[in-house]
Formats: C-alpha cells, sequence, structure tokens
C-alpha cells in the first residue's frame, strides 16, 4: 500500500550557544535519522518522554521545519523539496491541532472567522455554511461562530480548533499533545470526537503524546522516541503487549499509574 | 494596585480632553482675532475683557494659547502618525522577513537612535529654510526608529504564537498573516508608544519653534511665545509662564495616559493583577 506519509531519516539539528572560547558547543541533534510512513485513514502515535524530539518531528511533517537530512514525503511529493507557493497550495490536505486550545486561536477573531481560515486560503471566501456545519460536526452551537474564544472552555476551544483542522478537509491530522492541557474528564470526550471524525472522513493521523495510555487506544502503529533516536516502531498492539525495549515498559508503566483517561472502545 | 495605575490613566486623560476641546473650541472661536493688534492696550493684565491680559503687542493671551494648543496638537498628531506608521511598517517587514532584512531595518533604526531630532531639524532648515512643515519631517524622523523597534519586538513575539502557525498551516503567507494576524495583537503597544511619543512630540515642536525652526509668525505657537517672552522676563513674566504652563500640561498628561494605557493593557501586569 502506498504511504500517504512517508518520513524518510529525516535528521534535525539545533545549533547550541558555545560554553567554550575555544571549543564550539556540538549541535543538539533533536531528531536523529527518524523513519515512519502512515497510509491512507491510519494512525500513528508517536510517544517519548519530554524532550524526545516528537514536537520537531511534528513540525517537520508539518512544513514548519526543514529537516537538515532526509525527506518527508506526502502524497508522494517531497515538502521540503517543493517551493514555497507550491507548499502553501499543498497544505490544505495536512493540518495540525495544537496542544495549547488558548495559544492556538487568535483572541482577536471571531471563533466563526478563525474556522474559516482555512476556506479563505483556497480562495472559498462564501464559506458561512460550511464552518457552520463544521461547528456543528464537533458538538458546538453554529451561532458559535460570531463569539470570540475567551467566551470557551479549554474543551470547547480544542473542538474549535478541530474545527479549523477538519474545515479544509485534509488528509492527515497531526494532533501534537492535543488533549494534554485539558481536564481527564474531558480528554475521552475529545479522542473519542476525533476517532469519530477519523472514521467519517478516512482521516491519517500523526498522534503525539508523552503518555501512553491516551495513545494506546487510537493508533495502528507506535514511533517511540528517545533523545532523538527511535526506539521502537512497530504495530501498536505488539508494542503495548511486550515491549521490547526498557524505556518502553517505563513509559507504560507509568501510563499505567495515572487514572484511566477512559476511552471507551 | 488597581487604583494606582487607574490614576495615571485618569490623570492624564484629565489633563488631555480638556486640552483637546479647548483646542477644537479655537478652532471656530477664540474671544479675540490673534492677528489682531491693539498696541495701545500692550501688557494689559488679566480682566473680564483679557482672561490673561495681553502681551507685548497688546494680542489677547488667551486667544494666543488656544489657538497655539491647536498647533501643537496638530503638529504631534500629523508627526507621530507619519513617523509612526512607517516605523511600524518597518518593524513589520523586519519581523515577518528576518535575516539579514530584520538585521539591516534595525541597524539602520539604531543609526536613527543616534541621530538627535535638533540636529536633524536645524539640517533640514539650513537645507530648506526653517518651517513649520521642516519641524515636522524632524519629528516624525525620530519617531520612525522608536516605532520600528516596538512594533518589532511586538510582532517577534506574536510570530511564535500557535494561532500563526494555524494561519500558516492553511497556507497564507508572510504578508497575509502579518495583516491578519500579527498588526491586530500589537496594536495595544503601538498604541501606549503613539501616546507616549505625542507627549516627545508636543516637546519637541515647542524646543524647534523656540528656536526659531518650527511655527513661524503668524502662526501662534507656545515655543515661540516662550522665546517671545524670554527678552521680557524681568518686565512681564507671565508672558512666559503661561505658554510654559501649556507644554508641562500637555506634556505630562500624554505622558500619564501613555503610561497609564500601558499598565492597563501590559499582560505582563495583569497577570500580576490576577
Ligand atoms: N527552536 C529550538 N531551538 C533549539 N533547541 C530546540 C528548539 N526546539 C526544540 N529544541 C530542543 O530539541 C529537543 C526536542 O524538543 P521537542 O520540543 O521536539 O521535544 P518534545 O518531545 O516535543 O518534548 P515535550 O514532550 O516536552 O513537548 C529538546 O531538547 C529541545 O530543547
Ligand atoms: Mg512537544
Amino acid at each position: 500500500m502506498s504511504a500517504l506519509l512517508d518520513i524518510r531519516g529525516v535528521t534535525r539539528r539545533y545549533p547550541q550557544p558555545r560554553r567554550h572560547l575555544l571549543h564550539p558547543e556540538p549541535p543538539l541533534v533533536a531528531v536523529n535519522d527518524v523513519s515512519a510512513r502512515i497510509a491512507p485513514g491510519e494512525t500513528l502515535g508517536i510517544v517519548g518522554e519530554s524532550g524526545s524530539g516528537k514536537t520537531t518531528l511534528a513540525r517537520m511533517v508539518m512544513g514548519f521545519e526543514t529537516p537538515d537530512e532526509g525527506q518527508v514525503l506526502f502524497d508522494g511529493e517531497d515538502l521540503h523539496d517543493l517551493s514555497a507557493a507550491a507548499l502553501r497550495q499543498r497544505r490544505r490536505a495536512f493540518q495540525m491541532i495544537f496542544q495549547d486550545p488558548y495559544g492556538s486561536l487568535d483572541p482577536r477573531r471571531s471563533v466563526g472567522w478563525s474556522v474559516a481560515q482555512p476556506l479563505r486560503a483556497i480562495g472559498q471566501t462564501s464559506n458561512r455554511r460550511a464552518v457552520e456545519d463544521v461547528l456543528h460536526r464537533v458538538g458546538l452551537d453554529p451561532a458559535d461562530g460570531n463569539r470570540f474564544p475567551h467566551e470557551f472552555s479549554g474543551g470547547q476551544r480544542q473542538r474549535i480548533a478541530i474545527a479549523r483542522a477538519i474545515a479544509s478537509r485534509p488528509k492527515l491530522i497531526v494532533a501534537d499533545e492535543a488533549v494534554s492541557a485539558l481536564d481527564v474528564s474531558v480528554r475521552a470526550q475529545i479522542l473519542n470526537l476525533l476517532m469519530d471524525l477519523q472514521e467519517e472522513f478516512g482521516l491519517a493521523m500523526l498522534f503525539i503524546s508523552h503518555d501512553l495510555s491516551v495513545v494506546a487506544s487510537l493508533c495502528d502503529s507506535l514511533l517511540v522516541l528517545r533523545g532523538g533516536r527511535t526506539v521502537e516502531h512497530g504495530p501498536a498492539q505488539d508494542i503495548l503487549a511486550a515491549p521490547a525495549t526498557e524505556y518502553t515498559a517505563t513509559l507504560l508503566a507509568a501510563a499505567r499509574l495515572d487514572p484511566p483517561t477512559g476511552v471507551p472502545a | 494596585m488597581r487604583a494606582h495605575r487607574a490614576i495615571n490613566l485618569w490623570l492624564g486623560a484629565a489633563l488631555v480632553l480638556p486640552m483637546i476641546a479647548i483646542a477644537a473650541i479655537s478652532l471656530i472661536w477664540t474671544p479675540y482675532d490673534v492677528t489682531l493688534l491693539d498696541v495701545g492696550n500692550k501688557f494689559a493684565p488679566p480682566s473680564p475683557s483679557h482672561w490673561l491680559g495681553t502681551d507685548q503687542l497688546g494680542r489677547d493671551v488667551a486667544s494666543l494659547l488656544m489657538s497655539a494648543s491647536v498647533n501643537s496638537l496638530t503638529v504631534a498628531f500629523v508627526a507621530v502618525g507619519m513617523g509612526g506608521s512607517l516605523g511600524v511598517m518597518l518593524g513589520l517587514l523586519a519581523s515577518a522577513f528576518g535575516g539579514w532584512v530584520e538585521t539591516l531595518v534595525m541597524r539602520l533604526a539604531d543609526l536613527g537612535f543616534a541621530f538627535p531630532a535638533l540636529l536633524f531639524a536645524i539640517m533640514l532648515a539650513t537645507a530648506f529654510g526653517p518651517s513649520l512643515s521642516n519641524a515636522i519631517l524632524a519629528i516624525a524622523f525620530i519617531n520612525i526608529p522608536v516605532f520600528a523597534r516596538v512594533a518589532r519586538g511586538a510582532a517577534n513575539q506574536v510570530w511564535t504564537r500557535d494561532f500563526v502557525l494555524a494561519g500558516q498551516a492553511a497556507g497564507l503567507g508572510r504578508a497575509r498573516l502579518t495583516f491578519d494576524h500579527i498588526l491586530p495583537n500589537i496594536a495595544a503597544p503601538i498604541i501606549v508608544q503613539a501616546t507616549i511619543e505625542f507627549a516627545v512630540a508636543i516637546l519637541a515642536e515647542a524646543a524647534l519653534s523656540y528656536l526659531g525652526l518650527g511655527a513661524q509668525p503668524p502662526l501662534p505657537s507656545w515655543g515661540r511665545m516662550l522665546s517671545e517672552a524670554q527678552t521680557l522676563m524681568y518686565l512681564a513674566p507671565e508672558l512666559a509662564i503661561y505658554p510654559g504652563l501649556c507644554i508641562i500640561i500637555a506634556v505630562l498628561g500624554f505622558g500619564l495616559l501613555g503610561d497609564g494605557l500601558r499598565d492597563v493593557t501590559d499582560p505582563r501586569l495583569k497577570q500580576v493583577r490576577a
């Protein structure tokens, strides 16, 4: 099966400030030769401790950052080889849901304006109906479009962010810690919404979390990162059933100690 | 804490608003025509007919001060408006493109900072003759680097916010993102800075007019009234005190208003309050 997203040996280095006069600091390798594939409609989970490079990888997939080595192929095209204009055109097909629902919506813009943004960007200017539909789809009142972000709770804002992400009918959603900032009780609702949408629209997802219990129920395959390197990569069930490394086992144990976030099947 | 901040704001407004009102009134009405000389009645003391007396040429001082306030406010408005818009545009440009564009703009701003407005005004006056428009240009010029810095600093912060990334993910370019997200979100610090620079501009206009590099006769100006009164200090000190007071009130008023606005809009201070 041809992959929708094909991450091929990407590496990303950040220069570090010099600490000694004579010895330049070696660059920090945030992501080190990582490969992964996602087929259409499939979900890849990325887990790892803080600082393991999850966000950096997501940013490269979204084309916000260019890998120093390797390629990110979306639908067979190398994103970082496209011209800026061509990349902007492709963007409607892969969207992101951010961790912080308080920072991902412009406080000075109405909810409807934000949700319509991806539609305006592709030239759909009369999008009132589309915005109302998509707000309704994520469980909000279509009239909420006229209100402003500060009038909503964290969970509601994340619904708005999801509405914006699916408005342009993408094929891939990148969700970086999309439920970490939410109350445990709201988490399950948002995760269920994502799963429903995934089924309905045949969305592929790149689902990032430091919490294995969240990804367990959601992902087809799993990529475990540590210090920018791949620790384990394979079908989620296999890894969860029999983690091959101490590190994964620790992550798993930590997740089991947490109160269950409960994603009823 | 909150009351203390509000005091700046209200005090500033209490000084500034009456001044603006008086300037507006003087556009349609002043007690006397400011070009009307009445040499027979010079140095008249304050009286019901001449509230603040008359000057060395018998002109009504209250009318002169009123008309001069229009001059001050207009100069400040035009100069801060021109310099501010240009500065904000440069700051947004620097922030949107980064790299060598940002370095270039910011080094130019440093250069502008190092260049005193007075010197620039004198250069303009030498080259093109002293005039009010040259004074405005000089004041506008010093405002460019100020606003470029403020705009760039504020814009750089907004660029790191997730909602800008979301806009980028939607397929928008830098120009669109700047207009849709950056500009609306830096409006507050820009308005605060503009209010403070308004005070600076009023002072600068007074200084330039005092030196003969600003408003030319017969246009009334606080700065020129001050310089004309200087030679009469022993004869009629009040002629220097009145325009001096006006300058102080205007500068203090806009300064306090700007400080007050900043205190109210600065999110860092808001968090302390919460
Ligand atoms: N812009 C940057 N400049 C320099 N170093 C960076 C930058 N972004 C990330 N890093 C570093 O790269 C490493 C990986 O960061 P990243 O944000 O990808 O981790 P993460 O897995 O998302 O962590 P978390 O779970 O805390 O979000 C970290 O050590 C971080 O300090
Ligand atoms: Mg992260």
